[in-house]
């Protein structure tokens, strides 16, 4: 296999990592207000992505600097083509993170309330984005002789791209619901499995349809097979919840999330950005890449370091295993506040 | 304004911001790792209390480095897609590296430290909050290797067919003499920052009215200490790393270096600007205060030296690469490198202040008004120093952006006016200008307003768990028990 596209495949990956592992806490996010009635209740779904969610971004900052390094034309053309859409992803990225840390920092419920918007802002606005920015990057866009995108804001808005937003949203909130309920107990964990049977509808229909219409425009045959194994994934994650196995719910939309992102990157190969001004612009894997002495470099890299990195965040997903209700979190605790007891 | 100019004030403005948190990051990161240390070889709780309380303000500042940090790799795709053409080949390999080695261990151990209290054993407790810091430090290692790169090109060829650089040697890239020398002087400046921060905190609660408990007093004396120790030896690195980059600078860099001493025409020997009054970049002799052959010394490490002026240089330049001015902004280089130093210097004379007022365990004064706003005041300088730092070494590489190498390949070279983005248009650079430094200033507020509260409430507050401290007590509570509990009843030690 040619170098450039082992790095188009593990742009792949990481992507991969990158939606199943943010997308439940972008979903965690999302439920925050449906699911949490409660302080308490909100207080345990930022608690069961606490410890994690800044590691589950890292996959972002890797994509992109991953892609900065293998596909220098790629990134160059996408990020700046893209700018007002990034920017809008960044600003939810910025409150959001901000938000998790700063909520429980004053013990005012007006200040919570504002953070809480903040997290659901945060949470919604990438979740619809990456989809319409995906299904952008595999329809094509106008781009010049020179690579450069030719096009505005609203060339990126289009039915195929909503349609994809549609599915990037309802998935991570299925995939949300489905890891709230494998770490939550009581009210909240009822609750997750409750609204999964009514999200999944959404998500099956969405999904099956944006991947069907981008196989008829242009999937190859073999991309039909992660097609059917992300309907088999949501289907089972479906009847999984029905049956109380939240881990298999859990691990069934991740493989969904896992087998669109293959169809969609199987779909764009050997392109990985196709112009529609002329097919002859489009950036493809042989003519966007880096030298192949810099790719050599970074496939040692990547080899030695993404096991290493994989062990230790599977570690610390181990070490915070343990399912948590409203019994668990601790009395609001801070400064000004003269030792306010919540519900224990 | 056009898209380069405005793509450089946004770049600028996010940069500068996203550099105060991380210094503090870094700085912070490894003094708390220090006081876990020392509580966990000990079992004295008074640095049970520091890393505790220094560990919630070091929170409140790393949310804020984090998501800023986001906005830094984005960056040079959106507003400088030129530039990552040109340089990817090369710039993209340390900034994955990043990521893959530093971001992934930092967030990763943060999150197991702040909510592995009572969940992981003291011991490895401790090892998270050092692969946190660690994770850090080297991040700036390999940031300090890219931005190295477009200071001194090394390691790369420039390949007339693609119009880019392209790497041959990644251990030239990453070993580039730049580098090694940068980055003590960035992790000193960083370990200044968080030495200033921790004494001046420490300092104004001995001082203020309301006083402390007993035990929150012993950790306050302790890490004042520290601070005063830690600032000493971290005003001595900045100095010694600064001044051997910048004899670096003037063989890499020249016009750099004769910019910052608004050197006009080529001197030997060559004095020291030390103040100067006018207007540095219009006339050539305003450089009122000069200390005689010192500019010689520092260049050439002899004091009859030759230092080039910006003049012989400019003229220089135009030779090789064709008409245009090859000067940097000399009013903003000057007087950035003089702020620089001043800034650190305050800082260090902070330190010597502190060191005087607590000789031989003497209390800081609780009277002195001054001495408290003071201690405020000060932690804001090696803030601004690290500020002044980067402005003057980024201003004074200008018009490049990647500068030539006076040894290297002279196609491997980019001016700031060539590196922007095509597919941009002012009104939306204007956009997120407009909307990031509306952002930032309002998180700056809310952040100082947080630090400020949590400061002010004191370790107590963050410490609910401790048992109340007894005046005259004897200090042997054990900070290291850990009652085994029923892991699934209790809740959780740490919670959002």
């Amino acid at each position: 296999m040619e170098l450039s596209t082992f790095w188009f495949l593990l742009i792949g990956v990481l992507w991969t990592g990158y939606f199943f592992l943010e997308g439940f806490d972008f979903g965690v996010g999302m439920l925050l207000h449906p699911l949490g009635k409660t302080e308490q209740e909100r207080r345990v779904l930022i608690n069961t992505i606490g410890p994690v969610w800044d590691g589950n971004e890292v996959w972002l900052l890797t994509a992109g600097g991953a892609t900065f390094a293998a596909f220098p034309n790629w990134y160059a053309t996408l990020f700046s083509g893209f700018y007002l859409a990034l920017f809008l992803i960044l600003i939810a990225l910025i409150l959001r993170g901000v938000a998790f840390e700063y909520r429980g920092k004053v013990d005012s419920d007006t200040w919570r309330r504002r953070w809480d918007l903040a997290i659901a802002f945060g949470s919604w606005v990438p979740s619809v984005l990456w989809g319409v920015a995906f299904a952008n990057i595999v329809a094509g866009v106008p781009i010049n002789a020179n690579g450069d995108f030719t096009g505005s804001l609203l060339t990126l808005i289009n039915p195929f791209a909503l349609l994809g937003g549609v599915v990037t949203a309802s998935l991570f909130l299925l995939h949300g619901l489905h890891f709230v309920a494998l770490k939550t107990e009581g009210d909240v964990h009822h609750k997750a499995v409750a609204a999964s049977a009514k999200v999944a509808p959404v998500t099956i229909v969405a999904g099956a349809t944006f991947l069907i219409w981008n196989q008829v425009e242009r999937g190859e045959t073999w991309t039909w097979i992660p097609v059917v194994v992300a309907a088999v994934g949501l289907v089972a994650s479906v009847l999984a919840t029905r049956a109380g196995r939240d881990g298999a719910a859990f691990l069934g939309t991740g493989i969904a999330i896992a087998a669109a992102v293959l169809a969609l990157f199987g779909s764009l190969y050997p392109d990985v950005m196709p112009s529609t001004t002329d097919p002859a612009f489009s950036l493809t894997v042989e003519n966007a890449s880096s030298t192949p002495y810099t790719l050599r470099i970074m496939s040692w890299v990547a080899v030695l370091l993404t096991p290493v990195v994989l062990g230790y965040q599977a570690w610390s997903y181990w070490v915070f295993r343990q399912r948590i209700g409203t019994r668990h979190i601790p009395p609001v605790h801070v400064p000004g506040a003269a030792a306010s007891s919540g519900p224990a | 304004m056009d898209v380069v100019s405005l793509s450089r004030w946004q770049f600028g403005i996010t940069t500068v911001y996203h550099f105060w948190m991380v210094p503090l990051t870094i700085g912070l990161g490894l003094t708390v790792a220090y006081f876990q240390t020392r509580w966990y070889r000990s079992g004295d709780e008074a640095y049970l209390r520091l890393t505790k309380f220094f560990g919630k303000l070091f929170l409140i500042n790393f949310a804020m480095g984090v998501v800023t940090g986001i906005v830094q790799e984005f960056q040079f795709g959106m507003n400088w897609a030129n530039y990552s053409r040109f340089v990817g080949d090369v710039f993209g390999a340390p900034l994955a590296m990043e990521a893959l080695v530093a971001f992934f261990l930092e967030s990763t151990f943060l999150g197991l430290w702040i909510f592995g209290w009572e969940r992981l054993s003291p011991r490895l407790h401790l090892a998270t909050i050092w692969a946190a810091a660690i994770g850090a430090t080297m991040s700036a290692y390999f940031i300090v290797a890219a931005n190295s790169w477009m200071q001194h090109p090394v390691g790369a060829v420039y390949n007339a067919e693609t119009g880019r650089a392209e790497m041959t040697d990644i251990w030239a890239v990453l070993t580039n003499s730049t580098t090694l020398a940068a980055y003590p002087h960035v992790i000193a400046g960083a370990l200044l920052v968080a030495a200033v921060f921790v004494g001046g905190i420490s300092a104004w609660l001995l001082m203020r009215d309301r006083p402390l408990p007993a035990a929150d007093r012993t950790a306050m004396h302790k890490a004042v200490r520290t601070s005063i120790y830690l600032t000493f030896a971290m005003g001595i690195a900045v100095a010694i790393s600064g001044d051997y980059q910048a004899k670096l600078m003037f063989e890499q860099q020249p016009m750099k270096m004769a910019a910052a001493e608004a050197l006009c025409d080529t001197e030997q020997p060559a004095g020291l600007s030390v103040f100067a009054v006018g207007d540095v970049s219009a006339e050539c002799d305003v450089r009122t205060i000069v200390i005689p052959n010192l500019l010689s010394f520092m260049a050439t490490g002899s004091f009859d030296g030759k230092v080039e002026g910006v003049k012989d240089i400019n003229a220089q330049y135009r030779e090789q690469f064709g008409p245009g001015d090859y000067r940097p902004n000399l009013v903003i280089t000057y007087w950035a490198f003089r702020a620089m130093i001043g800034f650190g210097a305050i800082a260090s004379l902070g330190a010597v202040v502190a060191w005087w007022k607590t000789r031989k365990g003497k209390d800081l004064p609780t009277d002195k008004r001054w001495l408290r706003i003071g201690s405020i005041a000060i932690i804001a300088t090696p803030f601004l120093a690290n500020s002044f730092g980067w402005i003057f070494t980024e201003m004074g590489r200008q018009p490049w952006v990647v500068a030539p190498n006076p040894d290297g390949i002279p196609e491997l070279r980019l001016m700031t006016a060539d590196a922007s983005s095509p597919a941009v248009s002012p009104g939306m650079v204007w956009t997120t200008l407009i909307g990031f430094t509306l952002l930032y200033g309002s998180l700056m507020v809310v952040e100082l307003f947080l630090l400020k509260r949590y400061v002010q409430a004191g370790p107590e507050a963050v410490m609910p768990h401790a048992p109340p401290p007894e005046p005259g007590g004897d200090d042997d509570t054990d900070g290291s028990e850990r009652p085994d509990r029923d892991e699934e009843a209790d809740v959780l030690a740490f919670a959002y």
